[in-house]
């Protein structure tokens, strides 16, 4: 079966139009930028910047777990190798060239400039290392596959650990033996500190932007749907002439790419990078995003990484809303019923149970945060058993009934139809 | 010589354990074609089970845990097994049963949840009782007086340290009013006064009722909360006062670097402890059993069937359903004979510690090196894993300094070395994908 | 029609929730209360949760309830500068306390100093975590002291000359202690045989404590947590290695003598005070902490305890609960006496107490030393 969104459209963006998007993002970025991100607390701030770094990783992940159906399970080793490197450009060129690795006042100066430089290296590292990993999964397939991978993460991890001391001056740099420099310099697990907090808006908005447009033009091109058709069926797609081994080889090179660039801005927002960073759990929640959204679907790993992040510090709250919204939609998901009556008489019970929990809970005297990680695996398990193609399948937004008739009400799509008509 | 024994001892012991879960892994995935996650999680209780079933089962069934008795053991065991095998029917039933259709990255998905279940709820604290027990009552002897004294209608015993409550009914008042109190320790007749240090408020200008309950001192199950070490029950060997639980020790002389350079005479002993044996022991009698029931059985012979093509198998009258359950609690039975076995060896850390996470992680290695799928691959892998790790880390260290840093690198390069030479494992046999 | 309801009545009920007063001043913490990690955040939780206790019933601060507001980070540094930032600009904390772990610390840290919040790190060893800024403090000692504490008292004290190295790769403060016990160890004319490193959650140290046997040590040292080091104590005494273990604060804790038993007779280590310690309040904590939580407490519920302490003693001397106020008072303290000894607040924010060193003997913990800073 082949992917509904990968139909061919009817007529390709011409290469003016392909830039409108680009124009859209980069306007998008400063609009949030200059005029959002003033009037925003720093704690939804950087709420929204974390959901910007889990979008980059769900959605190159999907290129992955998605598009190709590879099973990758140490996209986080990707984001800690592309973290490290930018983090130990940017750091270590701040201090040669000024001394100190404070970050620099104001959107666009000399520091930013080697930020962008920086994460980007830190991008085509990780890339480099993905196009290793890629290499078994010519041989590997399935949960081989994702096994290798997850000891990627580790290996990574235990490498990290190997690193040198930090060096936090000029003068010490110069005067540094060879033995210091390598492994390099990045404080093994004491933490690669000071990284200079140059990621904000702008740079989370521009990389988010990169990505999805990527992501949406891969998925449309040739290769993406070379890539979907192994995913849909590794032996039919070689009988079509699709070169398989490149292609994984590719899905892993650009998912790693934007894992980097992921860890790289994480890297600039959190001041320090450990080896921590490139643990098990940070993989694992990439792939439930990726999992959750719908495989194959952009637009469901975008809105799964924007509901978990903002799920996850829900879940904190001990009196907040998640306590009547977490029931009714696991009570939505069960019953989902068509009747009004029945369905007010659910949100009514689900109300109950909730009220009747919390009542329960602060009786007991029992901390809601104890749960935070219960409530989560549960809620995992249900949706996964309601609702196995995740949120979107493998639609996208686009695909949607109500966007479907909007875009065939757009002139040119009129237009088309009349032509050929 | 005293070394390299040593280390052969602790390899065949890990190895042994890393075998038992292995199998876990393997029947699972050889069924279901599913990475079963919380399989680690299921070890971990075993091993937790193990201990709450020895701390607060055995003390109230009369044995000394300074010194079990014979069947102490055999008893933890089986409780153990048991929980396990509950739990992990209920895993397949309510989490994996219903996806059993679904992509795999779901079943991966639901078995990640699962296991982050299994961690966390094992973190939260049980309380057995936290409840009250009535044990007197009484009216108001005097009114209007702070402190307060109420005349007792039954007798009572009160104990220090104990806390009680005190419930007084206003006349008139529905429901009453509720003092957590401490008393002077003693014991009270009926008609005597008791004065309460404190006020007990407003009641006191009317007339009252009075009951007295105790509140028990909360029963907490040491369950997974903190790091534990499980009552040692297995038979001491009291060759060697100072270490009962040694089997055999021996001595050999050799030599070690000063620090000036020069070689120094030192001893070296060679132990094999009690629970070394017994693990080796216990893995092979389950071993032989599990080989016995899939090879020389019916219900091995369906679960072959089955791991073969369901399908196929479903066509045949095999009962699909049951067959897979029927794998699970035996995956979950073996988990729980490693968790046992386990919990004499270590302490136990709490249940979301990543120490867990590894031993699963490499039994799992284990599995796929051996060969996942086929139980001889799992108990062979279980070995090579354990043999390059103990070896890896004893030896690395003369090539160099930081070398047993690397020793999770070692295991997951041989893994990754083993599917590139062989994909299917050293004992799986190769397969192709139909088209 | 349904979601109408369904909103109305949600709206409804939240109006019903009762009001937050607004006389209580806020406190933050943050620690790794669930995961891999959670022993840790929790027994600090306990200890903090016990100084709020003792606050509150006696009074509050000029009148005023302490209220924690507290967030579980999972162990995950993402988690941790996400918190922060909740705690510093949407609860709008006076001060925060956290986190054990200095990789964690040094993410929240750079926060509390931007918006000028103090903030007091219970355990967290590495030295850097001060050096952020002039709003962060610690309870704890830092490595460098504590290693020089260890290597003086096994060079000076025992007379051990040679010493091996078990530490864990994956732990910043095993790390930390180790090189600085190293480095103080050889100043002072010791050798060290061997270093053995094991990685996050190894639970068989057969392999490396045979190696560690053949070189003979007088003195192993083991800077971990207790969670590991009872499993140590066991496997090497199994093993048959004489030399006794020697290690940091990340040992005490009842469990350690309850877990390894024997094995771990005749070892020593580093803390902050003595259970054998006469004052009221170190004795009163004990007590009280085991009333409420059923087991004694460790060094990080001592620590989680001195912080909250410390932070509330600053508060009555504060000008104002401003940030830079509280910051000015917590600098300040003096001759505190807490749960872990006397505590002075240094010019680099950390806090100097003197160090004891402890025997493990008849099952329990006995004072050998005592080493001012």
């Amino acid at each position: 079966m082949l992917d509904y969104a990968a139909k061919p459209r009817t007529a390709e963006p011409s290469w003016l139009g392909g830039l409108i998007a680009p124009a859209i993002v980069i306007a998008l970025a400063f609009v949030l930028y200059a005029v959002v991100r003033p009037i925003t607390d720093d704690y939804y701030a950087r709420v929204a910047m974390n959901v910007g770094i889990a979008i980059i990783m769900a959605v190159s992940l999907n290129i992955v777990n998605g598009y190709t159906g590879q099973f990758s399970l140490g996209h986080a080793a990707f984001f800690a190798i592309g973290g490290y490197t930018a983090a130990g450009i940017s750091y270590y060129a701040s201090i040669e060239l000024w001394n100190s690795p404070a970050a620099h006042e104001g959107l666009f100066n000399a520091q930013s400039g080697l930020f962008l430089l920086a994460t980007i290296a830190g991008g085509l590292v990780a890339a480099a290392a993905g196009w290793l990993v890629g290499l078994p999964s010519l041989r590997l397939r399935g949960d081989y596959l994702a096994i290798v991978t997850l000891g990627f993460g580790e290996i990574v991890r235990v490498l990290l650990q190997q690193t040198n001391n930090q060096l936090d001056s000029k003068a010490k740099i110069a005067a540094a033996k060879w033995s210091e420099l390598f492994p390099p310099p990045l404080n093994a697990a004491r933490s690669f500190i000071n990284i200079p907090n140059i990621t904000n808006f702008f740079w989370v908005t521009l990389m988010v932007g990169a990505c999805l447009i990527f992501a949406w033009r891969l998925k449309r091109s040739t290769f993406g749907r070379a890539m979907i058709a192994i995913r849909e069926n590794e032996v039919a797609a070689e009988a079509m002439g699709v070169n398989i081994t490149r292609l994984k080889v590719w899905a892993f090179v650009f998912a790693a790419f934007f894992a980097g660039i992921a860890g790289s801005l994480y890297a600039h927002l959190s001041f320090q990078l450990n080896p921590g960073d490139s643990g098990i759990q940070r993989s694992i929640d990439a792939v439930i995003m990726v999992v959750l959204g719908g495989l194959g679907s952009i637009s469901g790993a975008t809105l799964a990484a924007i509901l978990l992040t903002i799920g996850n510090e829900w879940l904190r709250e001990p009196t907040h809303l998640w306590y009547y919204v977490l029931p009714l939609l696991v009570l939505r998901l069960i019953f989902w019923p068509a009747n009004r009556m029945k369905a007010a008489i659910g949100w009514l019970v689900a109300l109950g149970l909730a009220e009747g929990a919390r009542s329960l809970a602060i009786y007991e005297g029992v901390a809601p945060g104890d749960y935070r990680m219960i409530l989560y695996a549960l809620a995992l398990i249900l949706m996964m058993i309601l609702r196995p193609s995740g949120l979107f399948g493998t639609r996208e937004i686009t695909d949607l009934p109500a966007m479907r008739r909007k875009l065939l009400n757009r002139k040119s799509v009129q237009r088309g139809i009349e032509v050929i008509q | 010589m005293a070394d390299f024994l040593q280390t052969l001892v602790a390899a065949i012991t890990a190895g042994s354990l890393l075998a038992l879960i292995a199998l876990g892994y393997t029947m699972v995935y050889g069924i279901l074609k599913l990475i079963n996650f919380a399989h680690s999680d299921v070890v971990t209780l075993g091993a937790w089970t193990s201990l709450t079933a020895a701390m607060f089962l055995l003390p109230r069934m009369g044995v000394d845990l300074a010194h079990p008795a014979w069947w102490a053991a055999p008893l933890v065991l089986v409780i153990a097994m048991i929980v396990c095998a509950v739990i992990g029917f209920g895993i397949e039933r309510l989490a994996y049963k219903p996806i059993r259709r679904a992509p795999r990255l779901n079943a991966l998905i639901t078995a990640i949840g699962v296991s982050l279940l299994l961690q966390n709820a094992g973190q939260l604290q049980y309380t057995i009782t936290d409840g009250v027990k009535p044990i007197a009552a009484g009216v108001t002897s005097e009114r209007g007086n702070d402190p307060a004294t109420i005349r007792l209608q039954t007798s009572v015993t009160i104990a220090a340290g104990e806390r009680y409550v005190l419930k007084i009914t206003p006349k008139g008042s529905p429901a009453p009013i509720d003092r957590v109190l401490t008393m002077p320790a003693g014991k009270y007749p009926a008609g005597a006064d008791l004065r309460f240090d404190g006020t007990i408020g407003r009641a006191q200008s009317r007339e009252a009722s009075f009951q007295l309950d105790q509140i028990f001192t909360p029963l907490r199950l040491p369950f997974g909360k903190t790091p534990a070490v499980a009552p040692y029950l297995l038979p001491p060997v009291n060759i060697y006062p100072d270490y009962p639980r040694y089997v055999w020790r021996h001595e050999f002389q050799s030599s070690f670097t000063a620090p000036d350079g020069s070689q120094q005479p030192m001893k070296k002993m060679l132990n094999i402890a009690v629970v070394d044996v017994i693990i080796v022991i216990v893995t092979f009698v389950l071993l032989t059993a599990l080989h016995f029931l899939i090879y020389h059985t019916r219900l091995g012979m369906a679960m072959r069937a089955v791991s073969f093509n369901t399908d196929y198998a479903a066509l045949m009258g095999i009962p699909i359903d049951r067959v897979i359950s029927i794998t699970f609690v035996i995956g979950a039975v073996l988990a729980a004979a490693a968790g046992f076995l386990y919990s004499q060896k270590f302490s136990l850390q709490q249940t979301a510690s990543y120490a867990w996470v590894l031993l699963g992680l490499r039994a799992f290695i284990a599995a796929v090196v051996g060969g996942i799928g086929n139980v001889r691959g799992a108990v062979l892998g279980g070995f090579l894993i354990a043999f390059v790790d103990a070896f890896g880390s004893f030896y690395g260290t003369y090539l160099f300094q930081n070398a047993n840093s690397y020793s999770d690198v070692l295991m997951f390069g041989l893994l990754i070395a083993v599917l590139l030479i062989k994909p299917s494992g050293i004992f799986g046999s190769a397969t192709r994908e139909k088209v | 029609m349904s979601r109408l309801l369904a909103a109305a009545l949600i709206f409804l009920t939240l109006m019903a929730a009762p009001l937050r007063a607004d006389d209580t001043i806020k406190i933050g913490h943050y620690g790794s209360l669930t995961g891999s990690e959670a022993t840790f955040g929790q027994s600090t939780s306990n200890g903090l949760k016990l100084a709020i206790a003792e606050v509150n019933a006696a009074g509050g601060i000029n009148g005023k309830k302490i209220e924690l507001v507290e967030y579980d980070t999972k162990g995950d540094s993402n988690e941790a500068g996400a918190v922060v930032t909740r705690l510093c600009t949407k609860d709008h904390v006076v001060a925060v306390i956290g986190e054990v772990a200095s990789s964690l610390s040094l993410a929240g840290a750079p926060i509390c100093q931007q918006n000028g919040v103090p903030m007091i790190s219970p355990s967290s060893t590495n030295p850097k975590v001060t050096e952020i800024g002039d709003m962060i403090f610690r309870a704890c000692f830092i490595d460098p002291f504590q290693g020089y504490v260890c290597g003086k008292f096994a060079w000076e004290n025992k007379k051990f000359k040679t010493a091996a190295i078990l530490l864990d790769q994956s732990q910043a403060y095993s790390v930390g202690l180790a090189d600085e016990f190293e480095k103080a160890f050889v100043k002072f004319g010791g050798t060290i045989t061997i270093k053995q490193q094991y990685n996050k959650g190894d639970q068989d140290f057969t392999a490396r404590l045979t190696a560690i046997r053949g070189t003979n040590p007088d003195v192993i040292f083991v800077p971990g947590y207790y969670t590991d080091v009872a499993n140590i104590a066991i496997q090497a005494k199994k093993l048959g290695i004489a030399a006794p273990l020697l290690g940091g604060d990340g040992w005490d804790s009842a469990k350690l003598c309850e877990i390894a038993g024997k094995a771990i007779e005749g070892s020593y280590y580093s803390n902050h005070a003595s259970p054998d310690d006469p004052s009221p309040i170190f004795q009163g904590f004990v007590a009280k902490y085991k009333d409420e939580y059923g087991a004694p407490p460790d060094a990080l519920g001592a620590l989680g305890y001195d912080s909250g302490k410390i932070l509330f003693d600053a508060m009555k001397r504060a000008k104002s609960l401003d940030g830079k106020d509280l910051a000015a008072a917590i600098a300040q303290t003096k001759d505190f006496q807490g749960a872990t000894g006397v505590i002075t607040i240094n010019d680099k924010r950390d806090a100097v107490k003197s160090a004891v060193i402890l025997e493990l003997k008849d099952g329990r913990p006995q004072f050998v030393t005592s080493v001012k800073p």
